[in-house]
């Protein structure tokens, strides 16, 4: 039993999101089967998707951008026509930057605006708690979100809940991963915010159990990927608006196709192929405000801004066939060795061990290369092996992980993501936001760092607070591991001095930290 | 024992020696608050979890086994740090000098002995029994505490400031509304809370435990800048709660009745005698009452103030100079409506032989006979309402009767 329930382990954490709690039995689940359990989620494909009401289509979202900007620069030209010159536009109340570490947003924000000292400066916001609930029954009215920072947040919830609900995780770790992989960031702009989980949505989901080549090319070809790579201003400079304006290639969305999303960096490519290849995809845009290209919002192929001729790649020459000519390339990129080796790498370092074993790596990329990147195969193999059921679990749990795991295992679908948003921000991993295009790291190095440790157990700390007296401590942690939790992890749990201390305890317990 | 976190690192880096604190109150006034004979009773009711030493607080000085059973710990009469004697046989901890000028005041009272219906020694269940009133554990839908604000006749809602807390106690939580208010947003783990996990972490994932102790910055405070005790926070954090629920409460409209909780009273290592880890808990506690006294102004003359533990702890002391889970603790009663100035006490001796289980203080009082003479009579709720409804099955625990002046 204590075998199976490592084994259950090892599916639910290392693979998955980690057991939900209620009545899930998502360990006893995984302890019968567990390599069935994980492979499970790998039969539906199209449980990858995610759909939900009110999410839009990355061309809706761009028109409701443009949209929004209209209206804010109208707004602005008004109040200056209107106002004398000296009269500020009336002031937007700015919302207080707080630390905001629970997972029930609104009554931390109610109780951050408390101070230490003047307990009656609350008299002008009177606020009930309902017994026993957990959610209070309303919050100030903060300034209302545009239309840029709803949709993030619905994106973001919906994710969350997607992630929260699943039976194992699998496929939703797959979409963090690849998502992560081929990451754009938020923080670019407005329209990168609002094009955040569209982009994982249209261009990573549907490709997760399909073909590599599929989803690189739609990745590099969804508007997203190009306005946070810079390739909506890049323009062949033989072309003839490159001739027009005086401007020309920008190689960011090349050099980052190559390095980062294929080949890898000494994957076999020189400064020339970058350059050629940021040639080949110029033209590669989306439709701005003015709809001359398409319906605003949508990817066009702009002749107009493309380089023209021949292009050599790689050793290959590349006949002048627009669009066509980009496609190749990427297609040829993708079933390239370089790229076999770097994702099978990174697949496994993902899900087995900073250094992975070389075995399952070669393993790994063999059926890369004999089924032309097939992922669904790339994930079968990666279940179906020894080592990723032997190896210790020793990779640290990302925020993202360590906050989805708490959510499931308490048993709470969030239905607001502003805690998750807020304790992700915190911990060095804001949603769709990392600091470069190589995307959040995947060591364990870096997320087991001091800072973010004593983050975390603030955290947990915050979580078990709130939700703990309402909580048995101990059937959580049956639920997180049975009988595969360590002697120590079971002892500081049962010798708390309390239940909100008892589950800070378990979230921050190695069981929980680790996967 | 490994029944207990070292605590010699306890008093690290951060100010917030007591990141638990809470407070709730009822939503409405009393129906008879402010009634013809100007009699507006309020009852704060003060949860201290982790089980306090009773034996380390009001001590039996007098008995004479408590020396040899405490030990080093014990408090004494003599010595630099003199126990507050209370009558010819107890003796109040040295760090609790407020609540001695209330007994002598006859403004407070001890009702040594004491214990729950549960006989068991887990925290949490020993805390459910505590705040639910039931017999037994497992009951949590309600607290006690609700369920006698729903005997009573509601009055009009309080309007007063109040804001969402992170949470309410049990002992407040059921049918009957309540508001909830936090000093601060306290977003650390609390010191104990963050030991503890240190410890487990040394015992399984010593990476985790540098890279923690790190973020704790206990490397410093282990290697001397930060080691001096800190005892002005513990007690300004404890204050600071009850400042700010005694301003609530003192006004015209704002809560009659209110619960919270202190943690941090688990003391299995290093738990100090008459200065130490314990003392300073206590003299937080101790401010916090005299916060409540200063802060009520005329309305403390109204007021009763219940202190309560789950459990108590081992009459002798453990290998690491602290006590483990026991049984027979005390409750504190203070404020300005209490019939103080006594410990009350069927005292059972510290004999062996009279120890329960051969370890801990036998209790001889019911903690729920005790809090149902408080609810008789500050709100005047009937033997049956309290045997049935608020305690439910306790018919055998007989109000206590003249607690309240």
């Amino acid at each position: 039993m204590a075998r199976d329930s490592q084994a259950a382990l090892v599916a639910l954490n290392r693979f998955g999101f980690g057991a939900r709690g209620g009545a899930s039995g998502d360990l006893i689940n995984a302890a019968s089967d567990p390599r069935g359990f994980v492979k499970a989620e790998l039969a539906r494909a199209s449980g990858v998707l995610l759909e939900a009401p009110g999410l839009q289509s990355t061309q809706q979202l761009g028109q409701a951008v443009f949209a929004y900007q209209d209206q804010v620069k109208q707004a602005r030209e008004a109040a200056k026509a209107t106002a004398p010159a000296e009269t500020p536009a009336p002031a937007e109340p700015k919302p207080v930057l707080r630390r905001n570490l629970s997972l029930n947003m609104a009554a931390t924000e109610i109780a951050g605006q408390t101070t230490d000292t003047k307990p009656a400066d609350n008299a002008s916001k009177p606020e009930t708690m309902q017994p026993g609930a957990a959610a209070p029954a309303a919050k100030p009215a903060p300034q209302p979100l545009n239309v840029i920072q709803k949709t993030f947040r619905a994106e973001a919830l919906a994710r969350l809940q997607r992630a929260t609900l699943a039976a194992c995780g699998f496929t939703e770790r797959l979409v963090v991963f690849w998502s992560n992989h081929f990451c754009i960031s938020a923080s670019k702009g407005e329209l990168a915010r609002i094009w955040a989980g569209a982009f994982e949505r249209e261009a990573i989901r549907p490709h997760v159990l399909g073909r590599f080549a599929d989803m690189l090319r739609a990745v590099e070809q969804h508007p997203a990927m190009l306005f946070f790579l810079d390739n909506q201003q890049s323009l062949g400079p033989d072309s003839r608006a490159g001739q027009n304006r005086k401007r020309g290639l920008n190689e960011n969305l090349a050099r980052e196709i190559m390095e980062l999303h294929t080949l890898g960096v000494g994957g076999g490519y020189t400064q020339d192929d970058v350059t050629s290849l940021a040639r080949i995809i110029t033209g590669w845009t989306f439709a701005g405000r003015q709809g001359q290209l398409g319906p605003p919002g949508s990817f066009v192929f702009n002749t107009n801004a493309h380089q023209p001729g021949p292009h050599m790649l790689l050793g290959k020459s590349y006949e002048p066939t627009g669009l066509a000519q980009g496609e190749a390339a990427l297609a040829d990129i993708a079933r390239h060795p370089s790229t076999a080796n770097f994702i099978a790498t990174k697949f496994a370092r993902h899900f087995v061990a900073d250094d992975p074993p070389p075995a399952l790596v070669a393993r790994l990329r063999d059926v890369f290369i004999k089924t032309e990147g097939d992922l669904k195969a790339l994930a079968t193999v990666l279940v179906d092996s020894d080592e990723a059921w032997q190896a210790p679990l020793t990779k640290m749990r990302s925020p993202y992980d360590f906050l989805v795991a708490s959510g499931r295992l308490l048993a709470r679908v969030p239905e607001d993501p502003g805690a998750y948003l807020n304790n992700l921000n915190l911990l060095g991993q804001p949603l769709w936001s990392p600091a470069g295009p190589n995307g959040f790291p995947d060591t364990s190095a870096a997320w087991a760092a001091p800072e973010g440790m004593k983050l975390r157990l603030d955290i947990a700390a915050q979580i078990g607070a709130r939700l703990g007296n309402n909580i048995d401590p101990l059937d959580l942690l049956e639920f997180a591991a049975a009988d595969a939790a360590s002697i120590e992890t079971r002892k500081a749990v049962e010798r708390a001095e309390s239940r909100p201390q008892a589950l800070a305890l378990l979230l921050m317990s190695p069981e929980m930290q680790r996967r | 024992m490994t029944d207990c976190i070292e605590n010699r690192l306890l008093t690290s880096r951060r100010s917030l020696l007591l990141g638990g604190a809470s407070f709730a109150a009822w939503a409405y006034l009393p129906k008879f608050a402010r009634a013809a004979d100007g009699h507006d009773p309020r009852l704060i009711v003060v949860i201290l979890r982790g089980a306090l030493d009773g034996l380390s607080t009001v001590a039996p000085l007098g008995d004479p086994d408590y020396a040899g059973l405490h030990g080093s710990i014990a408090l004494a009469a003599e010595g630099a740090h003199p126990a507050i004697m209370l009558d010819s046989f107890f003796a109040l901890h040295p760090a609790m000098p407020e609540f001695a000028r209330m007994y002598r005041d006859k403004h407070a009272a001890v009702v040594h002995a004491v214990a729950t219906p549960y006989r068991d020694r887990s925290h949490f269940d020993g805390q459910d029994v505590l705040e639910s009133g039931h017999a037994g554990p497992g009951r949590v839908q309600s607290g006690w505490l609700n369920r006698a604000l729903e005997a009573l006749p509601r009055g009009e809602r309080v309007s007063s400031g109040l804001a969402v807390g992170p949470t309410t106690p049990l002992v407040l939580r059921g049918n009957a509304p309540t508001v909830g208010w936090a000093p601060v947003a306290l977003p650390q783990a609390d010191d104990d809370t963050a030991m503890r996990l240190v410890d487990l972490y040394r015992h399984r994932d010593p990476a985790l435990a540098m890279a923690l102790s790190q973020g704790l910055q206990l490397d410093k405070a282990a290697s001397g800048d930060d080691m001096k005790r800190k005892p002005g926070n513990a007690v300004a954090q404890m204050r600071q709660v009850a400042r700010g629920a005694a301003k609530l409460m003192a006004a015209d409209d704002g809560p009659r009745i209110a619960a919270l909780a202190f943690d941090g009273w688990d003391t299995h290592a290093n738990e100090g005698g008459p200065i130490g880890r314990l003392a300073f808990l206590l003299g937080g506690l101790d401010g916090a009452l005299a916060e409540f006294e200063s802060g009520l102004g005329d309305r403390w003359r109204d007021t009763v103030v219940v202190v309560a533990t789950e459990f108590g702890r081992t009459a002798r002391i453990n290998g690491t100079d602290g006590t483990d889970h026991g049984t027979g603790t005390i409750a504190l009663l203070a404020g300005g409506a209490v019939k103080g100035g006594r410990v009350i006490s069927d005292w059972p001796g510290l004999k062996l032989a009279s120890l329960h289980e051969g370890r801990d203080l036998k209790p001889t009082t019911d903690l729920r006979s005790v809090i149902k003479g408080v609810l008789q009579d500050q709100f005047g709720l009937s033997d049956r309402v309290l045997a049935e409804m608020v305690f439910p099955d306790s018919a055998a625990a007989r109000p206590m009767k003249g607690l309240v002046a």
